[in-house]
C-alpha cells in the first residue's frame, strides 16, 4: 500500500503548497493593493489612531484633534472657525474622506511622508508616539476676517494675493460650512453631510467659489482687455482719444453693443473709458485685436488654465473660435468668458506688481513635528503679461476710476487704490440677478502693492447698474486691503 | 531478557524513543505562546497581561502531562505530533484572547444584541478537557486494532452524527450544530475520526475485492456493481449533507478522505477517476438548485461585490473582502500582535476566520510558519502510514491526516480567497470545543498508531529447539 501512500502524501504536500502559494499572493502580490483598497477603514483607523498635524495661520493652528475614543478612531479632527476657514483647510471626515489641504497634504499631516521618515525613526526609538506635522500657510487671518465677514450672508467670494510674491492672504467662499460638524463618525455627522449636498442643499456650501467657481467677469475683464491694448500697441497713451464711435455696431452684426446709461464714450481715452466702463471702447479694443491677441494676453494673466495653490483652481476660459461679434462681448466679460475671484485677484496683482504675474500660492512651509521646516515654497514669477512701463499706465488709470470713477467706495484715506468695478450679466437675457465684482489693489509707502483682492458676490438683486460691482464688492474689497495694510505697519 | 542462545536475526534494539526531543520540544511549545500573550498583551495595554503567569502554568501543566502520558503509554510515538499541537493550541487560545480584547467586537455584538463574553477561558478549559480526552484515548486505546472491531458499530454512529443535527435549527445559514441546552456541539468534527475507522475496517477486509474483481475497459479497472455499493453510498451522503445542512466543507471533507482511503486500500487510480467525476456531478447538480451554495461561489468569485452602490442580491457579507484585506494590510511581516483590526471581520473572527488574525498580526512569515505546522501534522501522519505495519493503522492513519490535511485547506484557502468559503474551524487555533476535542483525539490516535509502527519487535521467546539443538553441540 505504500507507492498510493506517498502519492497522497505528495498530493497533501501540493495542498499546503497550494496556501502557501496563495498566502504569497495576498500577503506579498497584492498586499499594497489590498492594504489601501478604497473599502480598508485601516487607512482612516491609522489617520486618526493620533493627532493630526495641523494647518498653521499666523503662527496660529486652525486646526485642532480631540480625542474622542471611539471604537474605530482615537481623535477627530477639530477646527477654529471653521466656516471661515473651510475654504482653506477643506475638511477631513473620519467617513468621507479628506480635500484640499487636508487632502493634499495628508501625508505631512499624519506623519506618514517619506520626508518625515527621519523624524518617525527617532520618535520609534525613543518611544514616543508618531505624531504629525504642520502645514503651514501664507494666509493672513485679519484679511481673511474682514473678507469673511464683508461677505456675510450674502452669497459670494473673495480672494486676496500679495502680488509681490503671490501668496494668498484671504480665500473666502460664502455660504460656507463647518467642516467639524462632519469630521465624526456618528449619526450627527450624517446628516450634517448629506444636509450639506448640493442634492439637499441649493445654496452648495462646500463649493468653494473663490476657487472653484467661475463667474462671467463682466466690466472687470476690461482691465486684461486695456493690457491687451497697451501691450500690443493698439494705443500707446491712456490719455489719447481712442478710436471709438458710439454708437459702434459689433462686427459682422447689425446691433449696436450697449452701454449702460447715457456715458461720454465717444472717443474716449482709455482713462475715461475705464473710468465710465465703456462698452463700446473695449468691445472695439477687443474686436480691432482680434481674438488670437485677445486670448494670449488673457492666457498670460493665467486664463484657460488650472492654477495649483497647490488645491486646484479651475480653469479660467476666454473663448475660442468665435464670431466677431462674440469676441467683441468676450472682452468685455460676457459671452463665455469666465474666472474664478483667484483668477481675477491674479489680474490685479500682475498690474500692481508692475506687470509680473507671481504664482498664487497658499502653503508657505511644511513644518516637521520638531518645528524644523521639510519645505519651504519660494515666490515664482508665472508670466509677464504687461510690461513695466505699461503696468504703470494701467495702474494709473485704475488709480482714477477708484478716485472718480464708479470705484470710489474703496477709497482708503492716505492709500494709493486701484481697481475696477464689474457687473456681470448672465441668464438668458439677463434674467438673473448680477454678479457684483470689483477688482483692487492697494500701494504701500515704498510704492509697491502689499495686496491685490477680487471680490464677487452673486444675486445683487437691489441693483442692476454697472455700479453694483462698486456699491457691494467694492467695500469688502476695501476692509481685506485695510487689513492687510494694517499688517504691513 | 536476551539470551545468548538467541539465534533470531530480528533486532531487539529499535529505534531511539525520541521521547527526550519531544520534551525538549514541548518546552518551545509552551514558550512560544507565552511570549506571545505577553507581546499581545503589552501591545494592547501597554503591560503584561495579569492572567500570564496562570496561562504558562496551565499551558506548560497540559504539556506536561501530555508528554508523561505519551511517555508512558507510547514511548516510540512521533515526537513531533504532540509539540506541534501544543503549539497551534497555545498560538490558538493567544490570538483568542486578543479578540477578546477588541472593543469593535463587543460593540458589534452589543448592536446586534448579543452577549459579548470572553472566549479564551472556555478555550483553556475546552483544551484542558481536550488534553484529557487525549490522556484518555492513549491509556485506555492499548492498540488501535482494537478499533477493528467496531467498524460497523462505528458506521451506525457517523450516520448518526451526521444526520442529527437537521433537527436541530440551523445556526448562521447552516445546519451543522447540536444545541442542548447551553452546550452545543459540532457532530461532524467527531464523525470525521468515527468515520475513518468505518472506511478503514470496511476497506481493509474488501480491499481485495474491490481491487481484483474489476473489469478492464479502456485502461481503467471498472468496480464490479456491487463493489460500487459503498461508494455510492458516502456520495449521497456528502450529497445529502450538503443540501439539508448546507455543510460544503463536510461534505467535501467525507467524501475527499473516502476516495484518498479507497485509493490507498485498492491501489487503483481508476477510484480516484471515479470520486472526481462523482464529486464534479455533485457539486454541478448541487450548485444549480441550492442557492447556499450558488451565493458562496459567486461571493468568492467576486469578494468586493458587496461594496459596489448597488450590490448584487447575492453579495450579503463583507467578510471575505475583510479577511482579504486583513491578509493584505499584514503584508511580509505583519502588525505584531494586538496591533491590527482583523476585528473589522466581525462575526466568526475568532473561530472560521482567525487566520485572517494570524495573517494580518503575524504577517506572511508567520502564516506560512503556522500553514508549515499543519503541513508538518500531516506529513507526520503520512510517515506513521508508511511505517505502520498493519493494514487498518495505515488505512486509519492515511484516513485522519488526509482529512486534517483536507480541512486546512478547505478552510484556509476558503478565508484567503483561494476556493469557496466552507463554514469549518481550523484545528487546533480556532475557538471551538467540539474541534479541540476531536482534534486531539485524532492526535491521540496517530500518536498510537505511530507508537505500535516504531515500537521494536518484542524478542521472540526463547525456543525450546533452539535449547536442545544448542544442547548436541560439541
Amino acid at each position: 500500500m505504500n507507492k498510493p501512500l506517498r502519492r497522497i502524501a505528495i498530493f497533501c504536500g501540493l495542498l499546503v503548497f497550494a496556501l502557501l502559494l496563495r498566502d504569497n499572493w495576498i500577503q506579498y502580490v497584492q498586499a499594497d493593493q489590498l492594504k489601501n483598497h478604497k473599502k480598508n477603514l485601516r487607512v482612516d483607523i491609522a489617520r486618526y489612531s493620533q493627532p493630526r498635524g495641523n494647518i498653521i495661520v499666523d503662527g496660529r493652528a486652525i486646526t485642532g484633534s480631540a480625542e474622542t475614543n471611539g471604537i474605530n478612531y482615537k481623535y477627530k479632527r477639530t477646527y477654529k472657525n471653521g466656516e471661515m476657514w473651510a475654504p482653506v483647510t477643506g475638511f477631513a471626515s473620519q467617513v468621507y474622506g479628506t480635500n484640499q489641504i487636508e487632502n493634499l497634504e495628508d501625508g505631512i499631516l499624519t506623519g506618514d511622508d517619506d520626508r518625515l521618515f527621519f523624524n518617525r525613526t527617532i520618535d520609534m526609538l525613543t518611544g514616543k508616539e508618531k505624531t504629525g506635522g504642520d502645514v503651514v500657510t501664507t494666509l493672513n487671518a485679519k484679511a481673511q476676517e474682514a473678507a469673511f465677514k464683508g461677505l456675510g450672508n450674502k452669497k459670494g467670494a473673495v480672494a486676496a494675493i500679495d502680488p509681490r510674491t503671490g501668496k494668498i492672504l484671504a480665500l473666502a467662499s460664502t455660504p460656507s460650512y463647518d467642516p467639524s460638524t462632519i469630521a465624526g463618525a456618528s449619526d450627527k455627522d450624517a446628516a450634517a453631510w448629506k444636509a450639506l449636498q448640493k442634492k439637499y442643499n441649493p445654496d452648495d456650501p462646500m463649493l468653494n467659489r473663490a476657487l472653484r467657481q467661475t463667474y462671467p467677469p463682466g466690466s472687470t475683464f476690461k482691465v486684461v482687455t486695456a493690457a491687451a491694448a497697451l501691450e500690443n500697441g493698439l494705443y500707446k497713451d491712456v490719455d489719447d482719444p481712442t478710436n471709438s464711435p458710439l454708437p459702434w455696431i459689433m462686427p459682422g452684426t447689425t446691433k449696436p453693443l450697449p452701454n449702460e446709461g447715457s456715458i461720454p464714450c465717444k472717443n474716449a481715452s482709455l482713462r475715461v473709458a475705464l473710468r465710465y466702463s465703456c462698452n463700446t471702447v473695449f468691445g472695439k479694443i477687443g474686436a480691432d485685436l482680434k481674438e488670437d491677441k485677445m486670448r494670449e494676453e488673457a492666457e498670460k494673466f493665467g486664463f484657460n488654465s488650472e492654477v495649483f495653490t497647490p488645491v486646484r483652481a479651475d480653469k479660467s476660459v476666454y473663448p475660442q473660435d468665435m464670431e466677431p461679434s462674440s469676441n467683441a462681448m468676450s472682452a468685455i466679460g460676457q459671452f463665455d468668458t469666465r474666472a474664478t475671484p483667484l483668477q481675477m485677484a491674479m489680474v490685479a496683482a500682475a498690474v500692481a506688481n508692475d506687470g509680473k504675474l507671481m504664482k498664487p500660492y497658499m502653503v508657505s512651509g511644511l513644518r516637521a513635528p520638531n518645528l524644523s521646516f521639510i519645505e519651504q515654497a519660494e515666490p515664482e514669477q508665472m508670466s509677464e503679461p504687461l510690461s513695466e512701463d505699461n503696468a504703470h499706465k494701467l495702474q494709473d488709470i485704475m488709480e482714477t476710476v477708484v478716485q472718480v470713477g464708479t470705484g470710489t467706495a474703496a477709497r482708503i484715506p492716505g492709500v494709493t487704490v486701484g481697481g475696477k468695478t464689474g457687473t456681470a450679466q448672465h441668464g438668458v437675457a439677463n434674467s438673473k440677478n448680477p454678479y457684483a465684482w470689483f477688482i483692487s489693489y492697494a500701494k504701500g509707502k515704498d510704492g509697491s502693492s502689499p495686496v491685490a483682492v477680487a471680490v464677487v458676490v452673486e444675486g445683487s438683486d437691489t441693483v442692476r447698474d454697472d455700479i453694483a460691482g462698486g456699491k457691494l464688492a467694492a467695500p469688502i474689497a476695501k476692509d481685506v486691503m485695510k487689513a492687510v495694510l494694517a499688517g504691513e505697519k | 531478557m536476551s539470551s545468548t542462545s538467541n539465534t533470531t536475526t530480528i533486532s531487539t534494539i529499535g529505534p531511539p524513543s525520541r521521547r527526550n526531543t519531544e520534551l525538549a520540544l514541548l518546552v518551545f511549545a509552551v514558550i512560544v505562546p507565552v511570549f506571545a500573550y505577553a507581546n499581545a498583551g503589552l501591545a494592547l495595554s501597554d503591560e503584561l497581561p495579569s492572567g500570564m503567569l496562570s496561562y504558562g502554568l496551565g499551558l506548560g501543566l497540559l504539556a506536561g502531562v501530555g508528554h508523561l502520558v505519551v511517555r508512558k503509554f507510547a514511548p516510540y510515538a512521533d515526537p513531533l505530533l504532540l509539540p506541534i499541537a501544543t503549539l497551534l493550541n497555545g498560538l490558538g487560545l493567544v490570538i483568542i484572547w486578543r479578540l477578546d480584547q477588541s472593543r469593535r467586537l463587543a460593540q458589534q455584538a452589543k448592536n446586534a444584541d448579543r452577549v459579548f463574553s470572553a472566549a479564551a477561558p472556555n478555550q483553556l478549559i475546552y483544551s484542558a478537557m481536550a488534553v484529557a480526552l487525549f490522556v484518555g484515548v492513549l491509556i485506555f486505546l492499548k492498540d488501535h486494532r482494537i478499533l477493528q472491531r467496531y467498524t460497523y458499530i462505528s458506521m451506525v454512529g457517523a450516520l448518526i452524527l451526521l444526520i442529527l443535527p437537521v433537527f436541530f435549527p440551523p445556526v448562521f445559514g447552516a445546519r451543522i450544530w447540536v444545541r442542548v441546552g447551553s452546550f452545543s456541539i459540532q457532530p461532524a468534527e467527531f464523525a470525521k475520526i468515527i468515520i475513518a475507522v468505518f472506511f478503514s475496517g470496511y476497506l481493509m477486509v474488501k480491499r481485495d475485492a474491490l481491487a481484483l474483481a474489476s473489469r478492464r475497459v479502456m485502461g481503467l479497472y471498472l468496480p464490479r456493481g456491487r463493489d460500487l455499493g459503498p461508494i455510492l453510498v458516502v456520495w449521497a451522503m456528502s450529497i445529502l449533507i450538503l443540501v439539508f445542512e448546507t455543510d460544503l466543507g463536510t461534505s467535501l471533507l467525507f467524501f475527499g478522505m473516502f476516495v484518498v482511503m479507497l485509493y490507498v486500500a485498492t491501489e487503483r487510480t481508476s477510484w480516484i477517476v471515479f470520486g472526481l467525476l462523482m464529486s464534479a456531478a455533485g457539486a454541478v447538480g448541487v450548485a444549480s438548485f441550492e442557492p447556499h451554495v450558488k451565493v458562496r461561489v459567486m461571493a468568492w468569485l467576486h469578494p468586493f461585490a458587496v461594496y459596489q452602490e448597488h450590490p448584487p442580491s447575492w453579495a450579503t457579507t463583507e467578510q471575505i473582502a475583510q479577511a482579504l484585506m486583513s491578509f493584505g494590510s499584514g503584508g511580509v511581516f505583519g502588525t505584531g500582535l494586538g496591533q491590527g483590526a482583523s476585528d473589522l471581520i466581525g462575526f466568526a473572527a475568532n473561530s472560521d476566520f482567525i487566520l485572517a488574525t494570524i495573517g494580518e498580526e503575524l504577517g506572511l512569515a508567520g502564516t506560512m510558519a503556522i500553514l508549515l505546522l499543519y503541513g508538518l501534522i500531516v506529513e507526520r501522519g503520512m510517515r506513521t502510514a508508511l511505517a505502520a505495519r498493519d493494514p487498518f493503522g495505515k488505512l486509519l492513519s492515511i484516513g485522519l491526516s488526509a482529512a486534517f490535511a483536507i480541512q486546512v485547506f478547505v478552510v484556509a484557502g476558503g478565508v484567503m480567497g483561494l476556493i469557496p468559503l466552507t463554514g469549518m474551524t481550523m484545528p487546533f487555533v480556532a475557538y471551538g470545543g467540539s474541534s479541540v476535542l476531536a482534534n486531539w483525539a485524532l492526535i491521540a490516535i496517530l500518536i498510537r498508531i505511530s507508537d505500535t509502527a516504531r515500537r521494536p519487535a518484542p524478542a521472540p521467546a526463547p525456543s525450546t529447539d533452539a535449547e536442545m539443538t544448542q544442547v548436541v553441540r560439541p
